[in-house]
């Protein structure tokens, strides 16, 4: 299958810091990557670049063979640990949000015909991602998971293809994280959607992904330990025989602390 | 239990807040009281029955000379100054504010001008006012707009570059553009803030008003407070201030009630 994203010999430094090097990597349409690594590993930062938010130092990243622009896109969607939905507004009005934006360039809203038929498709947003009946709830009313269901909603309204998660359910229950579990895996499917979700549960990790990808340091310089990055140290493509390989990775490093 | 921890209910709470005014008023009449029993031509502490004759002349009776009842003119003209300097120093606030915290090329042209502005004493750029736009209307809201709008600016810019960088990028991913950005994201957000910023600013908007009024005016509450202070009449300055405080608390009010029935989202409603 050829990539759908494509990294090329990418570096990111900040100053004089090097965060990632020489990272190379193609990710195929539809499948779903985990990226696992200690904490300052520069996980969010990968994510960042396949966002747009950020260009590499060096090196160059391909969406479908044509290079990316350094700009955020509706292509792609995301969903951050906390703050990725807007506290003024209400749920529905959340997910109407991005129909606004397109349709309305000058007001940012619609109106009449136009404004019904997008809050039929919001509502049918959200009721895809379990919050059917909370269409009138502000952020604030809603619990932490309920809260990333209606990221999850406000960002797949928009039918991007790509979908990055930064420790998305880093801050939620256990008990509900395995909710979100099914929730995601069913809307990758059911969307065909291409995930790249940073996690630093080992167990999520391998539990929803087709490919689990671990970011780390190759080589330490303990004087200046900010002069090397990191990069892919481990690229697993899950099936039955890899899974065996799953208690390998277990003594790999792993950060159990919450961070972005 | 410890002190820290004992919470007054509801009425509790009112009434402790009552007493400490209520002492204040019983105190100035025993003040009040005992002077004029040494002295009953004193004016420093004038009595209420001094205070309510003297108030029913600028209140109720006509000047001779205008034929205007001064304490309503005097309210009125003060009133439209601080509003006049207020709703300018709003609007530029947002404006800008939104403005300068969006667009961080905007911050770098600006932002030292802001803050520089800032730090100058409003009072000392009087002068200049009243040699610019004379001695009317214009140089007092000036004064006022020149007190608070650097500040606001400040206060707003700062709050709008403190959303949540998440949230921002977010939009960006949903297709909002720079100008969809200020009109749907951070304008909404900005509203309770600025109304806070407005609440704040009232203290500071009312000392430059009154400033502006006692050096140049002919009607307004700080015009007549200074001018009765030559014939030591605090039978006028002392129902004068306190009607002053009355209007400073009443907009305080309505403000904050504008905040909580306009934008529950932020109080924290549940
Ligand atoms: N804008 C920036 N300027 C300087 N350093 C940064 C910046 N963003 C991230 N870093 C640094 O890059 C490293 C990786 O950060 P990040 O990608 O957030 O790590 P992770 O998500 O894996 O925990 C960290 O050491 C962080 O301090
Ligand atoms: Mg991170």
């Amino acid at each position: 299958m050829t990539a759908m994203i494509s990294l090329r010999n990418i570096w990111v430094e900040y100053g004089d810091k090097i965060v990632l090097e020489r990272v190379n990597l193609d990710i195929a349409e539809r499948s779903f990557v985990s990226i696992v690594g200690p904490s300052g590993a520069g996980k969010s930062t990968l994510l960042r670049l396949l966002l747009g938010q950020e260009a590499p130092s060096r090196g160059q990243i391909l969406l479908d063979g044509v290079p990316l622009k350094p700009e955020c896109g509706p292509d792609r969607g995301v969903v951050f640990q906390r703050y990725s939905v807007f506290p003024h507004l209400d749920a529905r009005h959340n997910v109407l949000f991005g129909l606004e934006c397109a349709a309305a360039p000058l007001t940012g809203r619609l109106f009449g015909a136009a404004r019904r038929a997008a809050l039929e498709e919001a509502d049918a947003m959200l009721a895809a991602v379990g919050l059917g009946d909370n269409g009138h709830v502000f952020p604030a009313q809603m619990s932490g998971g309920m809260q990333q269901r209606l990221a999850i909603a406000q960002a797949l309204v928009k039918r991007p293809r790509i979908l990055l998660l930064d420790e998305p359910f880093g801050a939620l229950d256990p008990g509900i994280r395995g909710d979100m579990h099914r929730l995601i895996t069913r809307l990758w499917r059911e969307q065909a959607l291409t995930i790249a979700m940073v996690t630093h549960d080992i167990e999520e990790a391998f539990a929803l992904a087709t490919r689990v990808l671990t970011l780390d340091k190759r080589r330490h310089d303990p004087h200046a330990p900010h002069r090397f990055g990191a990069t892919a140290v481990y690229d697993l493509v899950l099936d039955r025989r890899v899974k065996a390989e799953i208690e390998a990775i277990r003594s790999i490093t792993i950060d159990e602390n919450d961070n972005n | 239990m410890r002190l820290v921890n004992i919470r007054p209910t509801r009425r509790t709470t009112a009434l402790l807040g009552a007493a400490p005014l209520i002492l204040l008023v019983l105190a100035y009449l025993v003040a009040s009281a005992s002077r004029h029993a040494f002295n009953p031509a004193d004016k420093i502490l004038p009595t209420p029955g001094a205070m309510i004759a003297a108030m029913r002349a600028l209140v109720i009776e006509p000047d001779v000379m205008t034929g205007e009842r001064l304490f309503w003119s005097d309210t009125f003209a003060s009133l439209e100054r601080l509003g006049l300097g207020l709703a300018i120093s709003t609007l530029w606030a947002l404006i800008a504010g939104l403005i300068l915290g969006l667009i961080p090329l905007m911050r770098a042209t600006f932002g030292a001008l802001v803050t520089t502005v800032a730090v100058i004493p409003p009072i000392a750029l009087l002068p200049i006012l009243f040699i610019v736009f004379g001695l009317g209307e214009s140089a007092k809201v000036a004064l006022i707009v020149i007190g608070i709008l650097p500040l606001m600016i400040r206060d707003i810019a700062a709050y709008v570059e403190s959303l949540p960088p998440e949230q921002m990028i977010k939009a960006q991913t949903l297709g909002a553009s720079s100008w969809q950005l200020a009109l749907r994201v951070a304008l909404p957000q900005v509203m309770p803030r600025l109304i806070h910023a407005v609440r704040l600013s009232l203290g500071p908007a009312w000392v430059f008003l009154i400033s502006a009024e006692a050096i140049a005016s002919d009607v307004g509450l700080g015009y007549r407070i200074f001018l009765v202070r030559r014939y030591l009449s605090m039978e006028i300055i002392l129902p004068y201030v306190a009607w002053i405080a009355l209007l400073a608390i009443a907009m305080d009010w309505v403000l904050r009630q504008i905040s909580q029935r306009g934008f529950a989202w932020a109080h924290g409603a549940r």
